[in-house]
């Protein structure tokens, strides 16, 4: 383990790790060059490796994906970077109907190595388009790796990771986490696999399920909890998509209750896959129904209700306690 | 190793001025264009610069109460104000307008109440006035998507069949510079030139989008590319409001006319940072601003209202005082917002009933309720 850093600077050194172990690596974006992103993700790498490296690219979301696709193609690997949840829309048929498809059409033959960075997340108190958890349009779309870091370690080794995968791969970053700090481990062989789950607290009674800036949220459930005399076992997925379902059976089997908890709309959202799995794989040891404790199922609303909006403690465990009244 | 798209300045430099159309310099003297007679009355000059000092005066109240965390976010229109108040001076009743986040002073055009806009910015709605009552539609904060809207939307009056009457009206949709590279504003452009649509496209070229200057989008100037379009494209000075006034004039005269789009680029600085979020000082030189602030807006006004003894101190007096009252009472407004109530997160999303809004509303009451006189709000 090194010294803490926080998350956003977690990325960057990530990032700037893989700028110097491959040449064929490249950042792109909006703002990411001169100004380092607007949350500093990226700062002092177009200093550092140069114009060519890290692109500011012109004002156009579409247009850096399918650049980047057709960078891929010509053997780069470009880490593109959306400046805000809201904003990746312009990009969705460059990534759906080509970066997602490109492979099987061509009966793979094309490796399409681009990942697609993307803050996510509300509670920080912004207009509209700066909150969203638009997670499950990408889960559904095959052809693409979801994943979802939660913490500055994670951040660290899954954006590289993510970067010398083949696929391409949509990578979510918390943004109102960006600013937390904790210990990063620097050594390859410290780091979990980039699909895997990882129990974050162990527990007994309940697996709650999270990912990104839930997590915190969740593990600080699983605290006030236990004081109840309730014992919370917290599972951050990590990757989405493939979904470490092994880990999850394994635990909802012990625990025989299961709560998941995610910004976006419940409503068709992630959690509706897990609820769905879990029932399937764990029909006979579930006490109660799979809970979902997620972002209403409207468009996010004005920042001075968000904090009703996104799950916080007390919806977690107002969920948690009806998984015992069943 | 050279690469070309990284190569120095581009040939044809995009800060060419020499086709600005402009029709009081910096320093307050009024010159003629062949093309933009513009008949003012002193009262009109006058209420040009009224307006030109209000809003910036609206803006600053909008930036200090955001520093003392008021509002979540505001962008600044300072230095644009010229431009906004020129253009939006122009429109007429049956005109609508499609701005962008940034066009605080064309609401002051269309009698939108200020405080409406600060709403926004505090997070209290993400709109919320009507925008047929104003003639002004929503802000619009993914970069580009109104311009399309404001295409079509001139498409349907179009299809009214009222250009060339009296009810005849206009779009103008306003974007920046930054939003010249999206895909939506260069499909609006082929639709409005397609469709001969009457719209005005109103680029305000403030020189930067975030971080990145103007040559990241482009490598010619701005207006140059409504030719290829199939439409007039021309540039103004942006800081010039009797300019930004009659360039506009004209373009909406045309399209209600049936004479179809035309490109405005007004030519003109951000002088604040993009939101108060950003740093300036980390990606420009603060020796632009200061160039810059040589052009400023409202002091070639009044230099031209002094110089011609057209006003005397005790207007410019006036205006600053009413411009502080304004700013007094949005103040009091502001503050005076209530917050929206948790249960109105279900309200509005669909114009007819819905099972699921039912359900999670009255599922979300009972749980709220479930807290009476406990910690929770
Ligand atoms: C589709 C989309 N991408 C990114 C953003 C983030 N963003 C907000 S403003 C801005 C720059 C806009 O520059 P410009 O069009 O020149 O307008 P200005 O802010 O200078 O008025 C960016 C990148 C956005 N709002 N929408
Ligand atoms: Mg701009």
């Amino acid at each position: 383990m090194s010294e803490k850093q926080t998350l956003n600077k977690s990325l960057n050194m990530g990032m700037r790790k893989a700028l110097e172990d491959d040449p064929k690596v490249l950042i792109m974006g909006e703002d990411v060059g001169r100004l380092g992103g607007v949350f500093r993700v990226t700062d002092g790498l177009q200093k550092d490796f140069g114009e060519e490296r890290v692109i500011d690219t012109p004002l156009a979301e579409s247009g850096i994906i399918g650049t980047a696709i057709g960078l891929a193609l010509r053997g780069y690997r470009p880490v593109c970077e959306i400046q805000f949840d809201g904003f990746v829309f312009p990009a969705v048929d460059q990534i759906i109907t080509q970066l997602a498809k490109m492979r099987m059409r061509s009966l793979g033959k094309v490796t399409l190595p681009v990942v697609i960075r993307i803050p996510c997340g509300g509670g920080i108190g912004a207009v509209e388009h700066h909150s969203e958890s638009p997670e499950a349009y990408f889960t559904h779309t095959a052809g693409l790796r979801v994943v979802a870091c939660s913490n500055p370690a994670d951040a660290y080794s899954m954006i590289q990771q993510s970067i010398r995968s083949d696929d391409p791969v949509i990578f979510f970053e918390p943004k109102r986490r960006y600013w937390e700090k904790a210990a990063i481990e620097v050594e390859e062989g410290g780091w979990t696999p980039l699909h895997s789950a990882r129990v974050v607290t162990p527990g007994e009674h309940v697996t709650v399920l999270a990912y990104g800036p839930s997590v915190k949220t969740c593990i600080e459930a699983a605290a006030a909890a236990s004081e109840e005399g309730r014992s919370l076992e917290v599972i951050d997925l990590r990757s989405l998509n493939p979904l470490d379902i092994g880990t999850v059976v394994a635990s909802v089997n012990r625990t025989g209750r299961c709560v998941v908890v995610h910004e976006a709309p419940v409503f068709s959202g992630y959690g509706a896959e897990l609820a769905a799995r879990i029932t399937e794989k764990c029909f006979y040891r579930l006490e109660a129904p799979v809970l979902r404790v997620g972002g209403f199922s409207t468009p996010y609303p004005p920042s001075r209700v968000e904090e009703h909006y996104l799950p916080d403690l007390d919806r977690i465990l107002d969920a948690v306690d009806q998984t015992f009244g069943w | 190793m050279t690469i070309d798209s990284v190569r120095g300045a581009p040939d044809t430099p995009v800060h060419a001025e020499p086709e600005l159309v402009q029709l009081l310099t910096p320093e307050g003297e009024r010159v003629e264009h062949p093309d933009y007679p513009l008949d003012l009355t002193t009262e009109e000059i006058r209420g040009l610069y009224r307006d030109l000092v209000i809003v910036r005066r609206i803006d600053r109240e909008a930036v200090a109460l955001t520093r003392q965390g008021e509002l979540g976010l505001w962008a600044s229109l300072l230095g644009q104000e010229a431009a906004q108040i020129g253009s939006g001076r122009a429109l007429a009743e049956h005109d609508m307008v499609f701005p962008t986040y940034r066009e605080h002073a064309v609401a002051w055009c269309r009698n939108v109440e200020p405080v409406k806009l600060l709403g926004l910015f505090r997070g209290v709605h993400h709109g919320g006035w009507d925008p047929a009552e104003h003639g002004f539609h929503l802000y619009t904060i993914v970069i580009g998507s109104q311009t399309l809207h404001a295409a079509g939307y001139a498409m349907g009056i179009q299809r009214d069949g009222v250009l060339g009457t009296d009810s005849a009206g206009a779009t103008i949709a306003y974007f920046g510079d930054g939003a010249t590279s999206q895909g939506d504003v260069n499909e609006a452009f082929v639709f409005a030139s397609v469709f001969n649509a009457p719209v005005v496209f109103f680029c305000q070229n403030n020189q930067w989008a975030i971080s990145e200057p103007l040559e990241k989008q482009s490598r010619i100037p701005l207006f140059k590319r409504a030719q290829g379009f199939g439409f007039p494209g021309l540039r103004v000075d942006g800081n010039d409001v009797l300019a930004c006034l009659a360039v506009t004039r004209k373009a909406l005269e045309n399209a209600r006319t049936g004479q179809g789009p035309t490109l405005i680029e007004a030519f003109t600085y951000r002088m604040g940072a993009h939101t108060t979020n950003d740093d300036p000082m980390r990606y420009r030189l603060k020796s632009d601003e200061e160039a810059w602030k040589l052009k400023d807006p409202i002091e070639r006004v009044k230099a031209y209202l002094v110089r011609g003894d057209l006003a005397d101190v005790a207007f410019f007096e006036d205006v600053e005082a009413e411009a502080k009252r304004i700013a007094t009472d949005l103040r009091k407004a502001c503050l005076a917002l209530p917050d929206p109530t948790p249960l109105s997160i279900f309200e509005n999303v669909y114009a007819e009933d819905h099972p699921l809004m039912t359900e999670e509303q009255e599922r979300f009451a009972a749980y709220l309720e479930s807290f009476e006189g406990s910690a929770r709000p």
